[in-house]
């Protein structure tokens, strides 16, 4: 009886204990199915550039963290219900997503653009290379409206609750057919199949997909940004934990002044994304 | 809670919720021929057709629904060849694939209900039938249908309500039915509580006017035998 006694002590010192462990720690929500920001690798393991950045950051802040993974379409919902302290998931900040969460500062940026297939009408049309949708030029209106006319009643793939999504319904592309997908890997399942004529993401995204895939998917249209894009990736935080994002700032900051950022950009982009 | 969305969201989960009860209907509607086709092929003497019907249901009843809908939206799509045929008219569709899916899925379990409700039919019926000298046809529609839908109602019933929530996976397939619109909404305004409980309760609705449906077909058809 005593050692059972004994037993159900150590056992309660024990928890108590790993309790005392885990306020250091953290846990960073990924969606570990957008490379190159985040993916798995064969074993299921968790890669990609936000996955080292993270353990980077995390160094640099001396937390325990862990990186666990969670589906898109419920990214947010999951930060505010505690299932995780910080989102890391090629989540660009928005106005939108500012309404229910706060942001740390942008860490890397993010250009988004069409794909079609090799072949497709709409390959290599005459836009200007860049739009930056915070204030329209008359040249990229322009572009806007080679694109409206090219992609009349296109069906367009996008991955659900994105800012791509946002943008192709906030009528700056006008007439399109918009079919909203749980994951990218999805979106470019359908591109491929030729279910929709064209699709909209992060322009690495495709590159990435065709390099590893062999597909001909080709980027068409100029890359996107600002406006309904917003303004970099940021690491999404509760507005309840102000010193979690002061924390990440100062992390960022010292990150990008050591070259870690543009270093981890280029082995996973190819090119400096950060900013 | 934020009951303003709830009501916000309410009329377009009503308009949804007729593209829900579109593959529902259709899906049923094909469901009850194959699984009366297969029924009869599965109580057939023909060792053949026998074992295909057995193997039908026993594939398409051991495999999770989203699997089979992934295998013929995703799957399907990636056969090259396929994509020239006549069929990629049909399956170029999320909506007919969907159908197909559910279609086959609820032809198995409908086989599997008809067929053991045929098999409880007395003996005794079928040869009061032959010792009038009845056809063997009027025997089928006027004494073997009759008892084996008032055999399979309530499980027939049972399939409808479980078919009813399987098609909140055609918003997988980017369809945007019941569930697909409660995802929308819920990926612009991040509130998952409110927006799910208004769909939930949409479906608890259907499923209370099903219930009450066959309960009432149950009372039609219950004479005792």
């Amino acid at each position: 009886m005593i050692k059972l006694k004994k037993f159900g002590l150590g056992l309660i010192i024990s928890l108590f204990l790993s309790l005392a462990a885990n306020a250091d720690q953290i846990k960073i929500g990924t969606e570990g199915a957008y490379p190159p920001w985040n993916s798995k690798d064969a074993s299921g393991n968790l890669i990609g550039f936000e996955v080292d950045l993270a353990k980077e950051l995390c160094k640099i802040m001396k937390h325990d963290c862990t990186i666990v993974e969670q589906d898109w379409d419920g990214m947010i919902p999951a930060l505010m219900s505690r299932k995780f302290d910080a989102i890391m998931a090629g989540m660009s900040i928005t106005d939108e997503r500012k309404k229910k969460i706060n942001f740390s500062q942008g860490y890397a940026d993010e250009v988004a653009s069409l794909a079609v297939m090799k072949g497709s009408k709409n390959e290599g049309l005459s836009t200007l290379s860049a739009v930056n949708l915070s204030e329209i030029s008359a040249d990229e209106q322009a572009t806007l409206d080679v694109l409206t006319k090219a992609f009349k009643g296109k069906t367009i793939g996008v991955q659900t609750a994105t800012i791509h999504q946002n943008f192709l319904e906030s009528g700056l592309m006008g007439d399109v057919k918009v079919r909203t997908y749980k994951t990218q890997d999805e979106v470019n399942l359908d591109l491929t199949a030729g279910r929709i004529d064209a699709a909209l993401a992060a322009a690495v995204a495709f590159s990435d997909y065709a390099e590893k895939s062999g597909k001909a998917v080709v980027l068409t249209g100029p890359t996107f940004a600002g406006g309904d894009f917003g303004n970099g990736v940021g690491v999404g935080i509760r507005k309840s934990d102000q010193k979690l994002i002061n924390d990440f700032n100062a992390a960022i900051d010292k990150a990008r002044d050591e070259g870690i950022i543009s270093k981890l950009a280029i082995k996973h982009f190819g090119f400096d994304a950060s900013m | 809670m934020d009951i303003e969305l709830m009501i916000n969201s309410f009329p377009k989960l009503l308009i949804a919720t007729i593209t829900t009860l579109k593959l529902l209907s259709l899906s049923l509607f094909f469901g009850l021929f194959i699984g009366l086709l297969f029924a009869i092929m599965r109580l057939s003497n023909n060792i053949f057709l026998n074992k295909f019907s057995y193997c039908y249901s026993y594939v398409f009843r051991g495999t999770p629904l989203l699997v089979q809908i992934f295998i013929i939206y995703f799957g399907l799509g990636q056969i090259e060849y396929l994509r020239s045929t006549i069929f990629w008219i049909i399956l170029r569709e999320p909506y007919w694939c969907a159908i197909i899916a559910f279609s086959l899925n609820t032809g198995a379990y409908t086989s599997e209900i008809l067929r053991s409700a045929f098999q409880t039919i007395k003996p005794g019926f079928i040869e009061a039938g032959k010792s009038l000298g009845i056809p063997k046809k009027i025997i089928f529609y006027k004494i073997q249908i009759p008892i084996a839908i008032k055999q399979s109602l309530p499980a027939y019933g049972n399939e409808i309500i479980l078919m009813l929530k399987g098609t909140s996976l055609a918003s997988t397939v980017t369809l945007m039915d019941l569930t697909g619109v409660a995802k929308y909404i819920i990926s612009t305004t991040f509130s998952p509580i409110e927006v799910f409980i208004v769909a939930g309760g949409i479906y608890l609705f259907m499923t209370f006017i099903v219930h009450n449906l066959i309960k009432l077909l149950e009372k039609k058809f219950g004479y005792q035998i």
